[in-house]
């Protein structure tokens, strides 16, 4: 058994002693970061093997998480009632674009196809015209600050700044119950985990290859007859499905959805984790986005303007000293003292 | 008729402070390949230095400009020779890392300044306006676009007439050519971020003449501004000054036809089939390079 498996089993075990162990408060904040470590996947994926720096997750995350919001809300409100904050805010009549997400199964679907299909579509036109590297980034992160804007503006659909909030039911459990909230731990662990897979079958692949020779080569590759522009598309599309799906998981575990949670710091936050675990390395992004999340919770709880030093400090630290993250630092050692070095540019 | 007349001097003044901001961008990222997201927090400065110079002299607000120049400028070269001179060559490393600044600036700024905006009182010869042919032209904004042309004619100025500037354009033009001809290129970057910066602090004192200033000042301009750099080309005076306009007048005016929320939507797609036609800007550097 190598070192990988064994640290992994450790990993699954723990996941699951958790809900015996944690109070309903901290498993609560460990779904939290579960969430976020879905996210993870998606990011160490397009920027970690595919060389797409996204600074827009935060959008799919909120696509996701807002159909997610409104079908609970509208599962609350029941089949005559609107949704607590539209009355707050004067509308009278339910919005054509709501009405479909009565459905669970068009929620449900919405959840994936949505942030998928703003992905594709993105990737599509972006890619295809060659724009890439920081070009993009700077595109991804224009579009994160421009959904903010547009959901706030949107008062009436979409609750504005604050968001919506007080979920009570999620498909049938009772939120407000512990035994809720540890079922929603347990969907939440089971979608990272069969994420984890998927990532990890799909950096295995063939596809795979294909996206680790673009993200070093993207000319050479088109050289050899494949479309560069079709593999980061869809890539970046499962990343951002998986940021939707996380989203959307948030949405019960957290309680509350609102565009502070969706914007460029937050879209970056998210990056923060994965540079720190390491974006080449699927599990060392996993772990990179809990460790940094939880040590946010650490010092929020006591001094919360030391974080923010603490954070860019520690993003400064780790691109200077350790370009791959802690998952590089090992590697890196083992570079030291075996023999071959890896060169990884992008 | 006569409101979206009215509209065309803040189009333009937003048009002549997001090219103000994005002249340094724009050079840093041809020439070395940087995104500087720090480059927002030296707006931030160059609005501070002006808010605590305020009351110091009558003319604080004249003096202001120079020093936040001089201010924005040592902080860009600090930051220069301190981290980003590590990092060419890696573009999205530069990016992530100027974040981690800018956040650090920005709790700073909070820590001495306090979270809440502070005001800059505008002079009094700024206040008020004048009306020409019906149409209202507030002195403010009259001299922060008069204030953008000055700054475009001189960098225009540096760049042809100056053999600084010549140096300068031969790095963005071919940086290994250039260095085997004997320029010394590690020192045309950092004056390169020097002055960039410190326009980026000029456009600080001029933005306090429209709004408060506050620690997140920054973050308010700095993706409009890289939107410039994109739509417009690297490393081009030209393509900055078109995309600049082309995006203020775009802001202002579809934030005038429709509401504010859908406006910076719409700016996005615009962008975004901008780029369908002309996916390196408007202005490209002729080159061999594949792209």
């Amino acid at each position: 058994m190598t070192w990988g498996r064994i640290s992994l089993v450790v990993c699954v075990v723990l996941l699951a002693l958790a809900p015996l162990t944690l109070s309903p408060f901290r498993l609560g904040l460990l779904a939290k970061y579960l969430c976020f470590a879905i996210v993870a996947v998606g990011i160490a994926l397009a920027w970690g093997q595919g060389g797409m720096l996204t600074l827009g997750q935060g959008v799919f995350f909120g696509l996701g998480g807002y159909a997610m919001a409104m079908y609970l809300k509208l599962e609350e409100a029941g089949s005559a009632g609107l949704p607590d904050f539209m009355v707050w805010s004067g509308v009278e009549e339910l919005p054509a674009l709501w009405k479909p997400f009565g459905n669970p199964v068009f929620a449900l679907a919405a959840v994936v196809l949505v942030p998928g299909l703003v992905a594709f579509l993105l990737g599509l036109l972006v890619f295809r015209q060659r724009v890439r590297g920081a070009y993009f980034a700077i595109l991804s992160q224009a579009l994160a600050a421009a959904f903010v804007i547009l959901l706030v503006g949107q008062q009436g659909l979409t609750g504005g700044t604050n968001g919506m909030t007080n979920f009570t039911g999620f498909f049938g459990l009772d939120l407000t119950d512990p035994n809720g909230q540890r079922a929603v731990y347990a969907i939440a662990a089971l979608v990272l985990g069969v994420l984890f897979l998927v990532a990890k079958l799909l950096v295995r692949s063939r596809f795979g290859r294909l996206l680790v020779a673009v993200r070093d080569g993207e000319d050479r590759v088109r050289f050899l007859g494949y479309d560069p522009a079709l593999v980061k598309t869809i890539t970046f599309t499962v990343s951002a499905v998986m940021a939707g799906l996380a989203g959307a998981l948030f949405v019960p575990v957290v309680g509350i959805i609102s565009p502070a949670m969706l914007g460029i710091v937050p879209s970056l936050e998210l990056l923060v984790g994965v540079a720190v675990g390491g974006r080449f390395v699927l599990a060392g992004a996993i772990a990179g986005a809990i460790a940094v999340n939880y040590a946010k919770t650490l010092f929020s709880e006591d001094f919360a303007e030391g974080w923010l030093y603490l954070q860019g400090g520690l993003f400064v630290l780790v691109l200077v000293f350790a370009p791959k993250g802690l998952a590089g630092v090992v590697e890196s050692v083992r570079e030291r003292f075996g023999r071959k070095p890896v060169e990884v540019t992008a | 008729m006569g409101a979206l007349a009215n509209q065309l001097p803040i189009g333009l003044s937003i048009a002549a402070v997001l090219l103000l901001i994005a002249l340094g961008l724009t050079f840093t990222f041809g020439q070395m390949g940087v995104i500087n997201m720090a480059h927002g927090e030296f707006i931030m400065a160059g609005a501070y230095t002006a808010f605590l110079l305020q009351g110091v002299t009558s003319q604080s607000f004249l003096i202001a400009l120079p020093v936040a120049f001089a201010v924005a400028g040592l902080m860009g070269l600090l930051l220069e020779w301190s981290l980003i001179r590590r990092f060419y060559g890696r573009p999205l490393d530069t990016l992530l890392l100027t974040w981690g600044v800018s956040l650090v600036l920005q709790q700073l700024a909070r820590d001495l300044f306090g979270a809440p905006n502070v005001q800059v009182t505008a002079p009094g010869w700024l206040v008020g306006g004048v009306d020409v042919l019906g149409l209202r032209l507030p002195y403010n904004r009259v001299f922060i676009i008069g204030l953008a042309v000055v700054c475009v004619v001189g960098v225009w100025l540096y760049l042809t007439r100056l053999p600084a500037g010549r140096r300068m354009r031969a790095v963005v033009q071919n940086r290994e050519l250039a260095a085997y001809s004997g320029i010394a290129t590690g020192r045309v970057d950092r004056f390169t971020f020097l002055l960039g910066s410190g326009l980026a602090g000029v456009a600080g004192v001029a933005l306090t003449l429209v709004g408060p200033v506050g620690p997140s000042l920054g973050t308010f301009y700095i993706v409009d501004a890289f939107l410039v750099v994109v739509a417009g080309g690297l490393g081009q005076l030209r393509g900055a000054v078109l995309a600049a306009v082309a995006l203020g007048f775009l802001n202002g005016y579809l934030e005038f036809w429709t509401d504010a929320s859908l406006a910076k939507v719409l700016v996005f797609v615009a962008i975004i089939a901008f780029l369908q036609v002309r996916p390196q800007g408007m202005f490209v550097l002729k080159g061999r390079a594949l792209v």
